[in-house]
């Protein structure tokens, strides 16, 4: 409501109870604008609170301006009276605020503002959690059978894998993350010597310093962190990646085009992934050593010392068995992370849950290949 | 005839503004004045810069010369506490609608009186639906914008834009994407909103029926010459306007401009 005045007095308001203490009558002066309301919307309520009329007149004649707020705090004084079976009077408001007071008409106040929420118990919590969780597991099983069946009908026809989209996303999740590799490699190198450096020295047995950081790296750590950085990097990418292409409705555009979606968009990243991520565990074990050498070095061993020392400890399946593990976890990080994407759904903040959601789902998976490799490994005698 | 016109009836002056991106002018030394309680058009072809000077108007760039006053206060130089009283006064509805995903529609309304007042949270609701009943969604505010059809959203944002009482609603493309029957009820709600709380619109648009339906005055801006080609009635310039690009726009006909 726009009624021109170059009054720029702030509102004031003045009650009055009756002698008998039924009728109460509060007079209103000034703007009664969206800026000025709150204070006397305040003073109003706490006077009928006080007062408890059965009868509310306003005088509305001072009011010289009057827009949505100022309607809305009379009409909000309306019905809290006639809620408790009072009415009111509003005396000498303005023509043009009463029009504006006929436009927004009766709105009833509901207390609560947004969606309402049903409470469960706890019983029906459990059940809802395991319903989603089996849901969730099924769908997750669907996906890796349609992957399976894409991936065997590429590698009978290996021209329908977009070799172009391979490539780039293996310079991005493979070279570019050579570097954080590396460096988290050579920290967790260090870290491992100095840390069993201390139980060591207490038997004499620092020389094993490196048969500790030899193992651990090779066969846990150095896989283990290239994972994690997968699913860091790359995994939240790829769901942001195809999130956003979902909520533009270009994944809708492939289908209705007739490119299948996972062929298209899917097997190109989960192929880099997994083709790239042997090779950073690779670096993350070579400088998770060099790691470990500078910390023996810092102790008074020499680097040969150190070189042999691993060499006798190492066994080429430790080597082999951790780089197993990086394959299965770039199927994992790769195919959680498009699967979270292609889950995505309309609105904006849409696109963030799936990032979040594939970071957190990845490394839970991660946690769960690595206990199940552990155990395998344990009853091969590995 | 139009009802005569005195300065002071001016709301928003724009006078000489040059813009545009990255140095290249869109627009070039245009004026104009929207006088209150109008339904003001600004159209033109596609990459005319309708949108363009409607940012600058808005405040949400600077033009490269001239001044825009809106209530006699120049957005273009005013800062702090000056700018924001101007923001205030004014309200915006996005071609897109631009209501935020992860809130309600009520939350959406809420939004500006929470950050600017100090009304009590049930004066904020109550003020909320008010201005969702307005644009008829009050059986709606507990949805997310995601659950809304194009047109819901487009009324959802006219409301959010009126949460503080502008005196002055900027419409982006408000019919644009939308059915015939749908944009006929957003413009029934442009002129009733007009009408009843004489809020001033300024409307970028080249949508012909709504321009009929509800615009008092337009302007027309021209992308060959970057400026305003015609100003007055949409009625007059379609009947009597000899500039031949003013005449194909409103006649739909492409032989006419070349005086075909």
């Amino acid at each position: 409501m726009t009624i021109a005045t170059d009054v720029p007095s702030p509102c004031s308001l003045d009650a009055r109870l009756s002698s008998d203490g039924a009728v109460l009558t509060i007079s209103i002066w000034g703007r009664l604008d969206t800026y000025t309301t709150g204070r006397l919307c305040r003073e109003a309520l706490e006077k009928l609170l006080q007062s408890k009329p059965t009868h509310l007149v306003i005088d509305a004649s001072g009011i010289v301006y009057c827009d949505g707020a100022g309607i809305a705090f009379l009409l909000s004084l309306q019905q809290r009276l006639t809620s408790t079976g009072g009415d009111v009077t509003i005396r000498g408001l303005h023509e043009e605020f009463r029009r504006l007071l006929e436009v927004y008409g009766s709105v009833s106040i509901e207390p609560a503002a947004g969606r309402h929420r049903e409470s469960f118990s706890l019983i029906e919590r459990i059940g809802q959690a395991t319903l989603g969780t089996w849901q969730e597991l099924r769908m997750l099983v669907a996906f890796v059978g349609e992957l399976a069946v894409t991936f065997l009908h590429a590698a009978r026809h290996p021209r329908v894998i977009r070799w172009r989209d391979a490539w780039v996303t293996a310079e991005r999740a493979g070279i570019d993350a050579l570097p954080i590799t590396a460096l988290l490699g050579f920290l967790l190198g260090l870290i491992l010597a100095f840390q069993s450096a201390i139980p060591m020295s207490r038997f004499g047995a620092e020389i094993f310093i490196a048969n500790v950081v030899g193992v651990s790296m090779l066969r846990e750590m150095g896989p283990l962190m290239t994972a994690i950085v997968l699913a860091g990097r790359s995994g939240s990418a790829f769901a942001a990646e195809l999130g956003t292409m979902k909520v533009r409705e270009e994944i809708d555009a492939l289908t209705t085009m007739g490119l299948d979606p996972v062929r298209f968009l899917v097997l190109p990243r989960l192929l880099a992934v997994v083709t790239m991520a042997p090779f950073l565990a690779v670096f993350a074990n070579l400088f998770g050593l060099m790691g470990g050498a500078l910390a023996m070095r810092s102790l008074g061993f020499p680097l040969v010392t150190f070189v042999n020392q691993v060499l006798t400890a190492v066994k080429v399946g430790d080597l082999v068995g951790g780089l197993c593990k990086t394959f299965v976890y770039g199927i994992v990080v790769a195919g959680i992370g498009c699967l979270r994407g292609l889950q995505t759904g309309s609105d904006g903040s849409a696109v963030g849950q799936s990032t979040t959601s594939a970071m957190v789902s990845g490394i839970v998976l991660i946690g769960i290949v690595e206990a199940i490799f552990s155990i395998v490994f344990y009853a091969l005698g590995l | 005839m139009a009802p005569e016109r005195t300065r002071d009836q001016i709301i928003i002056d724009v006078q000489h503004v040059t813009a545009g991106y990255d140095s290249v002018a869109v627009i070039e030394d245009i004026s104009f004045e929207i006088y209150r309680g109008e339904v003001f058009g600004i159209l033109g072809g596609s990459g005319s810069g309708k949108s363009t000077l409607l940012k600058h108007m808005i405040g949400l760039y600077q033009p490269v010369t001239g001044r825009i006053l809106i209530h006699g206060e120049d957005i273009v130089t005013a800062e702090g506490e000056e700018r924001t009283k101007i923001l205030r006064g004014i309200g915006v509805m996005y071609q897109m609608g631009a209501l935020f995903g992860s809130m309600t529609l009520l939350e959406n309304v809420r939004l500006p009186l929470e950050e600017y007042t100090d009304l009590p949270p049930d004066a904020m609701n109550l003020i909320a639906r008010m201005k969702l009943k307005l644009v008829g969604l009050e059986p709606f505010v507990d949805l997310m914008p995601a659950e809304l059809s194009g047109g819901m959203q487009k009324r959802a944002a006219i409301a959010r834009a009126m949460a503080l009482d502008p005196q002055i609603l900027f419409l982006d493309e408000p019919s644009a994407g939308l059915d015939p029957i749908t944009s006929a009820e957003l413009d029934k709600l442009i002129l009733s909103l007009a009408a009843n709380l004489r809020v001033t619109f300024v409307v970028v648009t080249h949508e012909l029926p709504s321009i009929y339906t509800i615009v008092d005055r337009v302007i027309m801006l021209d992308e060959r010459v970057k400026k305003i080609v015609a100003t007055g009635r949409p009625q007059e310039l379609r009947d009597r306007s000899t500039n031949p690009w003013v005449r194909q726009f409103f006649h739909r006909d492409v032989a006419m401009a070349s005086g075909g």
